[in-house]
């Protein structure tokens, strides 16, 4: 195999502030290979947008203490010069946010922002890359894409905005998409949409793509490959199949039974939610950071920290239980629901 | 993957058992004015363009629809915070279509509405603990000195520390704040609680926490529910009859399983289609029906059946010319549609017998 597109190395990501240091991401690895769509999944607070934006290199780095390596096409992203980044950011490497309304400059037309973006990396004339702007407009699906380029952002609906947003992340070909949340706040017939184009986009861009969202419902059809996040690590990794068919880890169980389900067909079930809030990331408790919220916590989990170990093939997760007992739990009370 | 046939169990609906909320109707145009000095009416929002509704004692009824379908103003022409422009509204057999702000003031004891957004529905500048407390101060249910004790209660009730009476809002989470929401609905013990996507802007882990409290709480409080939301999984977990809403009408009402397995009207299947399924492999047998386009404006729907422009199954002219009404089809189904789907077209019985 080639060597993966991105290779994260043991990333830490620390901001101290005066009541203690946040330890956003902790000791986090992983890799995505080109043409792989990763999902990156866990609640609010979890680490999951931090993990993507300093990889971006869009965290401050005044605030923040940022260790490990970032590797991109082999080159570590982390030790490059600031002007280098920028030209990395924005056309190889690109991301799109949840909120299509507060990405986009409400002051300057959509087509003039993505020729922006497009002339900032490329020495292309005005006319040639609005063309390029417009082309790309239509690939996304905007209707009479040559008029809606001359428009403002506000004159367009929230499903709109989000392709333009993806148009403007694809039009310099990047190899990387990240998209933190691209379907949050739309309608589910809008997200269906969005996460169809992004998926034929990434087919004919040959690119990677990064779905970072907290509902584990909405990727299982879009992604090859999935990271479970709790408190600033990676608790569980492996294939789509993995995660939803055997899934190692009380949490990511937590989460799979929070998810109301519209092929639920018998009786009314409750949901299982996971109980309590995610902890502090200063007052992350010791051991397994999810062992106060966790049903089958017993001594070991409460001191030694579970490392995120590969239970078969690349399928990993940190947890103290034994495979056996994981793999009874999952069928017996998990798949219940499903 | 198991199939159950049994439905669920539909609440009685005899003749002693009158609906609790009816509406016969309603519309709701909001007028658009140009002009500075000289306004002058140059058209209107079809928000709501003919709603009829019955929610019965004790059942949960879901309103589902894409944004700027009507869903929210019809819930706010039920709770008269807005004034319908036409149609009837009764609770409790009771006509309150008129009422004055001083009649509707003993009527909102019994009907209560919670919102969407945790962080714009308190104020931030009162403590939790006065918050929950001004129903009791407007409608002078509770002596002044017994004030407190019920909101703690009640703090305790939605699954608060009752201690933190005397905090703001700023130092709750989404979760939390929305809990806050239901204790203050709840304060007048109402009998019906209309929900506006109460559980949209949450986590899954804590939507789940959320949808549950609501649950326990209509049992314990027979309560009736009007639950607003745009997501149709959790709209049919939570419900027992389902209205499917288009541009300012409901297009199909059904029992929630019905609805998931023989839906009629196409725009209930595209809806259908576009939800995920967190299974892989069933993700896969599902039909998609994919819709083009947005929802068209509402200030001039298309002719005929309003959904024509966007349906995959529009047959012409008939669906431009003529507007379906609602017929039934299955039990408790309704749908308004001239070329209704077939049975099961959009989801196969994983499992099931042929």
């Amino acid at each position: 195999m080639a060597e993966p597109l991105l290779e994260v190395r043991h990333l830490k990501v620390h901001f101290p502030t005066s009541d203690g240091v946040v330890k956003a991401v902790d000791d986090v690895s992983f890799t995505i290979d080109r043409g792989e769509t990763l999902g990156v999944v866990g609640e609010s607070g979890s680490g999951k947008s931090v993990t993507f934006l300093t990889i971006m290199g869009l965290t401050n780095l005044k605030s923040a203490r940022v260790e490990g390596e970032v590797l991109f096409q082999g080159v570590d992203l982390l030790k490059l010069p600031v002007e280098e980044m920028r030209n990395i950011r924005g056309s190889k490497m690109t991301m799109i946010f949840q909120d299509p309304l507060t990405s986009l400059h409400p002051f300057y037309k959509v087509g003039d922002q993505i020729v922006e973006a497009i002339r900032t990396h490329q020495h292309v004339s005005k006319r040639e890359a609005m063309d390029m702007a417009v082309d790309m407009l239509r690939r996304v699906g905007i209707p009479k894409p040559d008029e809606r380029a001359k428009q403002y952002p506000h004159e367009y609906s929230g499903g709109m905005r989000q392709r333009a947003m993806i148009a403007m992340a694809l039009v310099l070909n990047p190899d990387l998409l990240i998209a933190d949340e691209p379907t949050t706040a739309l309608d589910v017939t809008v997200q269906a949409q969005i996460l169809d184009l992004i998926d034929r986009l990434k087919e004919e861009f040959n690119a990677a793509v990064v779905m970072i969202t907290h509902d584990l419902g909405v990727v299982a059809e879009h992604c090859d490959n999935i990271q479970v996040m709790y408190a600033g690590k990676a608790v569980e990794y492996g294939s789509a199949r993995d995660i939803y068919y055997d899934a190692h880890m009380p949490y990511t169980w937590g989460l799979l039974q929070s998810i109301t389900r519209i092929d639920e067909t018998g009786e009314k079930e409750r949901l299982k939610p996971i109980k309590g809030l995610p902890p502090s990331l200063i007052f992350v408790p010791p051991g397994c950071a999810f062992h106060p919220r966790c049903p089958y916590v017993f001594d070991r989990c409460k001191t030694e920290v579970p490392e995120l170990l590969p239970t078969n093939g690349h399928h990993a997760a940190a947890c103290h239980l034994s495979l056996a007992d994981k793999e009874r739990i999952f069928k017996e009370e998990v798949l219940q629901r499903a | 993957m198991s199939v159950q046939v049994n439905e669920r169990t539909e609440p009685q609906r005899t003749a002693d058992h009158n609906p609790l909320i009816k509406i016969v109707g309603v519309k709701k145009h909001f007028p658009i004015s140009r002009g500075i000095i000289f306004q002058k009416k140059v058209g209107a929002v079809h928000a709501v363009d003919g709603v009829d509704l019955e929610v019965y004692p004790g059942e949960t009824v879901g309103l589902v629809g894409e944004t700027g379908c009507g869903k929210s103003t019809l819930a706010r022409v039920i709770m008269k915070l807005y004034d319908a422009t036409e149609g009837q509204l009764f609770f409790d057999g009771q006509e309150y279509t008129g009422y004055s702000r001083g009649k509707m003031q003993p009527l909102r004891r019994e009907m209560q509405m919670m919102f969407q957004d945790p962080y714009s529905s308190l104020n931030a500048r009162k403590t939790v603990g006065s918050i929950i407390a001004d129903p009791f101060l407007i409608h002078k249910t509770v002596p002044k000195g017994r004030i407190k004790k019920e909101v703690q209660q009640l703090m305790e009730l939605v699954g608060l520390n009752p201690e933190h009476y005397n905090r703001y809002p700023h130092e709750f989470s989404g979760g939390q704040r929305q809990r806050i929401g239901v204790a203050r609905a709840l304060a007048l013990k109402p009998r019906l609680l209309v929900a506006d996507e109460p559980v949209s802007a949450l986590d899954v882990s804590i939507q789940a926490q959320i949808l549950n409290l609501l649950e326990d709480l209509q049992t314990e409080f027979n309560l009736t529910y009007l639950f607003i939301a745009h997501d149709l999984s959790v709209v049919k977990h939570v419900s027992d009859r389902v209205a499917v809403m288009y541009l300012g009408r409901i297009v199909e009402l059904a029992p929630g399983n019905t609805l998931y397995r023989n839906p009629k009207h196409p725009y209930t299947g595209a809806l259908l289609s576009a939800v995920p399924i967190p299974d892989p492999d069933l993700a896969k047998q599902k039909k998609r029906i994919i819709l083009e386009g947005d929802v068209p404006s509402p200030i001039d729907p298309p002719s005929g059946c309003r959904f024509h422009p966007r349906c995959p199954r529009a047959q012409f002219p008939k669906c431009k010319e003529d507007d379906p009404q609602l017929l039934p089809h299955h039990e408790g189904q309704v749908a308004a549609c001239h070329f209704p789907l077939e049975d099961q077209a959009v989801m196969e019985q994983a499992g099931a017998p042929a």
